[in-house]
């Protein structure tokens, strides 16, 4: 059983290759979806069954060495994430995709399914490109405007930047199989630079700060269903990617200071990214950084991991795997939904601008309900998955002082803290979005003719809240799965959970008891409800919102004056002064005119991700500076010419003689 | 015998806890008001306001949802599972296992977003104002919490309440310095998280400074009720959890010996009347806050919390 | 310092030195000028009774004469003659902050970071006890230069530098043996020094009609 699973999940994905050029948008779709069940459904027999590891060399690929595929615990947990969420994208996609997108979608899925099951780094780099190239062409269909035109290219570029240094990395590590890198760990300058070209080649994909600058334009441009797989499932291939490197490919004994570049990118990129999801207006954009957000608590855990093995704590670097892990199915889980939540917003109430929006829960109420089960997630509140996640994860950087050093232990206790700033920003997030998006009077009268999405969408949301409530309500259970990928990377451990209902930072500990808290919530309401159904008058009168007084609104406002409701700038103005002034430069400017001039007030706001002003802008200038070197390379006279050649050819030599040296 | 035991000491803290709540901000109503040389209301006052309101029939706003009648009840539920895991007179309750630091933080912010969301149901001005300001604070109160939380899992080895009580109660630990800088900054988060002066004031209904009261202005009736002894019991477990930390003394077994329960509960009682005390006396002597002032007011939490990790570090010599 | 004090001592004296640390944060995050004053004062009776703690343990009597002088001077004198001052030269009621006051919170904790990490490897053979208190006592010396350096007004700077001397008298009593003279000349020194600056107050007042230093600046950029 087990010795099929890797045979049938690389044919599922080839025939998924080919299903691009299905002829009909449906059965394509329908055919795409089909697919990726099967494949999930296969790849959850092969992790229950224990998932043994298993290559599959092929003749194709590499003229000479063919390509390599393979399975094993780490990879199969990321391929159940991408099939299920591929199979919830595909039905949500019968219900809104214009056909534009039919083509790239299975490619795409495709391409995210080789990554994952490439076992040398040919494949894992063609996998890597197929992935990006397909979804660069699946952005570049909505881009109508400029900008997002604009967003598309700068994606491309940062996907050219990923082979750029995911190849030189391989070149590093010897080339050939993993198993043959595996053999020969880096050491020294190498393996320092295998982690930085790692960093920006899998991180940048992953939306490691600082080079998310791209992510939030990108995964908002794109057609939903597709923004759903980038956030929920692709962000995590580049995660597994870092993860196969940094924890597999460059073996144990890699030293302390590995974690820091990974602590310090994590901690960052989670408070901007979630203090940006405060600031944005466009609901998908609000999403989109919180990705940011959460991949950098990610980034975090993992940074324990490789701390905690760099001084055999296994035990601890287990923790901060799991807390990876885990957060990586639940995220990806409930960041598909609001993103496919997002999605029937966007086409059923016409905007998914958060100042339009507002009073979805009276015409979209699954949709609604939906939302808010992802949206619980997003915020961290007991007992969603997102909670787990994030409680194995900050068990993991509490227990991080144990790895020792007075500066490390600093470190730890400043990433902890920006961490707690990081969730509650997120909280303040969702709250944000479900309040001024979903709740409250309509702004505009398209969202007040919102209208509920069709039978697939609706089911692809119902599915997926399931699954975050799963996740949710029984991680140790769903961690049973992750326990392969714990062995494989840390021999002779497995994951923190004793019990099936536990989650628990080392055996024997009390920790956190999901069902346990969800009884106790279910009690405590029970008895409410129970409470005042005896005693209490029952039902309630109506009448206008009390509003201190504030008055019905005139007949000519049916839904009430639109500027006395809070709104979304509105929302985030306290944290736009308090923190946003200092760490995204926010300014407010206020153009009072004096009495008696009856030019309108203005008041704008500005704000700038530091990242984008302090590293891409500055990237842009080089590359203009490059292109007008080379712009006039063009043009030298043959002289010219010839000292550049000569003066490579020298450099070069004198390159070989150093390197002979060493 | 002991798991029935236990049992039995968690349902009577689950009825103290409720009981007691009304009257432990009763108790703090009547000593401002003393303390500002007014006669005030009675020490019983909120359970009859209780009583009032139960029996009204609520008014709700013609466009409110499922949301804004579900919220009460939703906030309601999480402050009472949270308010199980605090142990008050007893450690060792059937819910020991469950009472999770940061499961018990996790709580409060599910609470405290259902009201938020409430509050922006029905899409009027101050609701968003409340909502929006609220969560603004807990955005500064959540790191300070973590780091209270990070000196405990250092000193104890772990984040379990009840294990945290009892290593503190055997007296193991000592008279540490981290302890009193965590004990400081958790009254701060105390005052803030309650709503009381100088961050917001639980009195007032003047517009433009109302923070917990803007949030509920919309409810009446029942649900007005709900939210009431939802703040109520906030106060009190938070009271109770600063008084267990600084007076770990006294806390019965809950698996056995129910006589010893009667002295847990009379120290508790003592406890948490004195912290009581303690807040009508620190609110009526300092004047409320602007809102951008609270930020920094919380930031010295975050500080304290900051300095106790950092002691540890050192006096540990922690490795 | 020896170890066999039991717990309670090394406790304690560490709880007291952390007190003087928490009332130095106290100077930065206060606005008003009152109460800048007031919240020194409560500093140097924590310091003075770290200093008599100190004598009890290390069984050195002078220690107590320090914490009564530290308590005199620091404690009660200079104070009220400084709310006089306040009083008479009707100085402005509140601080004026050349660096925000979260900024210089978030500053004060990296100074404090800072010293423990220059303290502890040079001091690594010690005992706990003066290791910390070292740490502790750079921290707040760090700390006074920080509110000499944030604060625009002068009253505020001098109160910088005297708490930046209740540092050094921290370090001070913390090592066993140290002689009172010093402690004595010290104290003649802030006297002295409070009564310069008292000098300065008046001679500013007169002339700008208010205690903010960057007229200094003004006037000396205008001289070049």
């Amino acid at each position: 059983m087990t010795g099929f699973a890797l045979p049938a999940l690389a044919s599922l994905s080839a025939v998924l290759l080919l299903l691009g050029l299905a002829p009909d948008r449906r059965a394509g779709l329908i055919a795409t979806g089909g697919l990726c069940g099967a494949a999930g459904l296969l790849t959850l027999a092969y992790l229950l069954a224990g998932a043994p590891a298993a290559t599959l060399p092929l003749p194709v690929g590499l003229p000479g060495s063919g390509m390599t595929f393979g399975i094993d615990g780490l990879s199969a947990w990321f391929l159940l994430l991408v099939f299920w969420l591929g199979a919830a994208a595909s039905v949500a996609a019968l219900d809104q995709d214009s056909g534009k997108t039919a083509p790239a979608f299975p490619l795409f899925i495709a391409g995210m399914a080789l990554t994952l099951l490439a076992a040398d780094g040919f494949a894992l780099v063609f996998g890597f490109e197929l992935m990006s190239v397909a979804s660069f062409v699946l952005v570049l269909t909505q881009a109508e405007d400029a900008a997002a035109r604009a967003a598309a290219l700068l994606y491309l570029g940062m996907a050219v930047l990923g082979a750029a240094c995911l190849v030189p990395a391989f070149a590093l590590l010897g080339g050939g199989s993993f198993a043959a890198m595996r053999a020969h760990p880096p050491d020294g300058w190498r393996a320092a630079a295998v982690l930085a070209l790692v960093l920006i080649g899998a991180g940048s994909k992953a939306g490691f700060a600082p080079l998310h600058v791209w992510l939030p334009p990108a995964h908002a441009t794109a057609p939903s269903h597709v923004s759903a797989l980038m956030s929920g499932a692709m962000t995590k291939v580049g995660l597994y990617v870092v993860i196969r490197f940094l924890l597999d490919l460059c073996g144990p004994a890699q030293p302390l200071w590995w974690a820091i570049p990974l602590l310090a990118v994590g901690a960052g990129g989670a408070v901007l990214g979630a203090l940006r999801a405060n600031m944005e207006v466009d609901l998908k954009l609000v999403l989109a950084c919180s990705t940011v957000e959460n991949l950098g608590l990610m980034a975090i855990g993992l940074g324990v991991a490789l701390a905690a093995r760099a001084t055999d704590l296994t035990a601890l670097a287990a923790l901060g795997l799991t807390g990876t892990l885990l957060h990586a199915m639940a995220h990806g889980t409930f960041k598909g939904l609001l993103f496919l939540g997002a999605g029937a917003v966007q086409h059923h109430a016409g905007t998914r601008s958060l100042a339009r929006l507002g009073g979805l829960i009276h015409r979209m109420p699954v949709t609604t309900a939906a939302m808010l089960a992802g949206a619980a997630g997003l915020a961290a509140l007991p007992p969603t998955g997102g909670f787990a996640g994030e409680w194995t994860l900050f068990q993991a950087i509490i227990a991080a002082p144990h790895v020792g050093g007075l500066g490390f232990q600093l470190v730890t206790c400043v990433v902890a803290a920006l961490m707690a700033l990081a969730a509650a920003l997120a909280a303040a997030a969702a709250i944000r979005l479900i309040g001024i998006g979903f709740l409250g009077r309509p702004r505009s009268p398209r969202a007040a003719a919102a209208t509920e999405p069709g039978a697939p969408m609706r089911s692809a949301l119902i599915g997926l809240a399931g699954v975050t409530g799963i996740i949710g309500l029984f991680p140790g259970t769903v961690l049973a799965l992750a326990d392969p990928a714990l062995r494989a990377l840390l021999p002779g451990r497995g994951i923190a959970a004793r019990s099936l209902l536990l989650l628990a930072p080392q055996p024997d500990a009390p920790g956190y008891v999901a069902v346990g808290i969800a009884a106790l919530l279910g009690l405590a309401a029970g008895a409410i409800i129970l409470a005042m159904r005896g005693r209490v008058m029952a039902g309630h009168a109506t009448s206008p919102a009390w509003d201190c007084g504030f008055g019905a609104p005139p007949p000519w406002l049916p839904f009430g004056d639109p500027a006395t409701q809070y709104g979304a700038a509105s929302f985030a103005q306290p944290l736009r002064r308090t923190l946003a002034g200092a760490l995204l430069a926010a300014r407010q400017t206020l153009d009072m005119p004096p009495p008696g001039d009856t030019r309108p007030a203005l008041y704008s706001e500005t704000d700038a991700d530091p990242a984008d002003a302090g590293l891409f802008q500055p990237g842009a200038r080089m590359r203009e500076a490059a292109s007008g070197f080379v712009d006039r390379m063009q043009f030298l006279t043959i002289r010219r010419t010839l000292v550049v050649m000569f003066s490579v050819l020298v450099l070069f030599l004198a390159a070989v003689a150093v390197l002979q040296q060493t | 015998m002991t798991i029935l035991l236990a049992l039995l000491a968690t349902i009577l803290h689950a009825a103290l806890m409720l009981g007691a709540a009304p009257l432990l901000s009763g108790i703090v109503r009547s000593v401002k008001a003393r303390l500002l040389g007014r006669v005030g209301p009675p020490p019983l006052q909120p359970y009859r306001d209780l009583r009032r309101l139960i029996r009204k029939q609520p008014v709700i706003a013609e466009n409110a949802s499922w949301l804004f009648r579900a919220a009460p009840t939703a906030s309601f539920a999480a402050m009472l599972a949270a308010a199980m895991l605090v142990p008050s007179f007893a450690r060792g309750m059937t819910t020991a296992g469950l009472a999770d630091l940061i499961v018990l933080a996790g709580l409060l912010t599910l609470a405290r977003a259902s009201v938020a969301l409430a509050a922006m149901d029905v899409g009027t001005a101050f609701g968003g104002i409340g909502a929006s300001r609220d969560t603004t604070f807990a955005v500064f109160a959540e790191p300070a919490l973590i780091l209270v939380f990070f000196t405990f899992a250092l000193l104890v080895g772990t984040t379990n309440l009840d294990a945290v009580l009892s290593a503190l109660r055997d007296g193991t630990l000592g008279l540490r310095v981290s302890l009193a800088l965590v004990v400081i900054a958790l009254m701060a988060l105390a005052v803030a998280e309650n709503g009381r002066i100088p961050v917001d004031n639980p009195a007032t209904h003047l517009e433009l400074t109302m923070v917990h009261e803007a949030m509920a202005l919309e409810y009446s009736g029942r649900y007005l009720a709900l939210i009431e002894l939802g703040a109520a019991l906030r106060l009190l477990l938070w009271v109770t959890l600063i008084g267990a930390i600084m007076l770990p003394f006294g806390m019965a077994d809950a698996g056995r010996a129910p006589s010893l329960w009667l002295v847990g509960v009379v120290l508790w009682a003592v406890k948490t009347v004195m912290l009581g005390i303690v807040l009508a006396v620190f609110e009526s002597s300092i004047a409320k806050m602007r809102v951008f002032r609270v930020p920094e007011f919380l930031g010295v939490a975050v500080l304290l919390g900051l300095l106790a990790v950092v002691f540890l570090f050192i006096s540990q010599g922690f490795a | 310092m020896p170890t066999h004090y039991g717990a309670l001592s090394y406790d304690l004296s560490h709880l007291l030195g952390t007190a003087v640390l928490i009332l130095s944060f106290g100077l930065l995050y206060q606005r008003r000028t009152k109460a800048v004053v007031t919240t020194y004062a409560l500093q140097a009776v924590a310091l003075a009774a770290a200093a008599a703690w100190q004598g009890y343990v290390q069984g050195a009597p002078q220690l107590y004469a320090t914490a009564v002088i530290t308590l005199a001077a620091k404690g009660v004198v200079i104070p009220i003659a400084m709310l006089k001052l306040i009083e008479r030269l009707n100085i402005q009621r509140s601080v004026e902050p050349a660096l925000g006051i979260f900024m210089s919170m978030v500053l004060g904790v990296g100074l404090v970071a800072l010293a423990i990490l220059v303290v502890l490897p040079v001091t690594f053979q010690d005992s706990n006890l003066t290791r910390e208190d070292l740490a502790l006592a750079l921290s707040v010396v760090l700390l006074g230069q920080l509110v000499m350096i944030s604060r625009r007004l002068a009253l505020t700077q001098v109160i910088g530098f005297m708490s930046l001397e209740n540092g050094l008298i921290l370090a001070a009593v913390s090592v066993a043996g140290m002689p009172l003279v010093v402690e004595l000349s010290v104290a003649v020194l802030i006297l002295v020094a409070f009564v310069v600056f008292g000098i300065f107050f008046f001679r500013i007042r007169a002339r700008f009609d208010s205690l903010d230093i960057g007229h200094f600046d003004r006037i000396s950029s205008m001289h070049r």
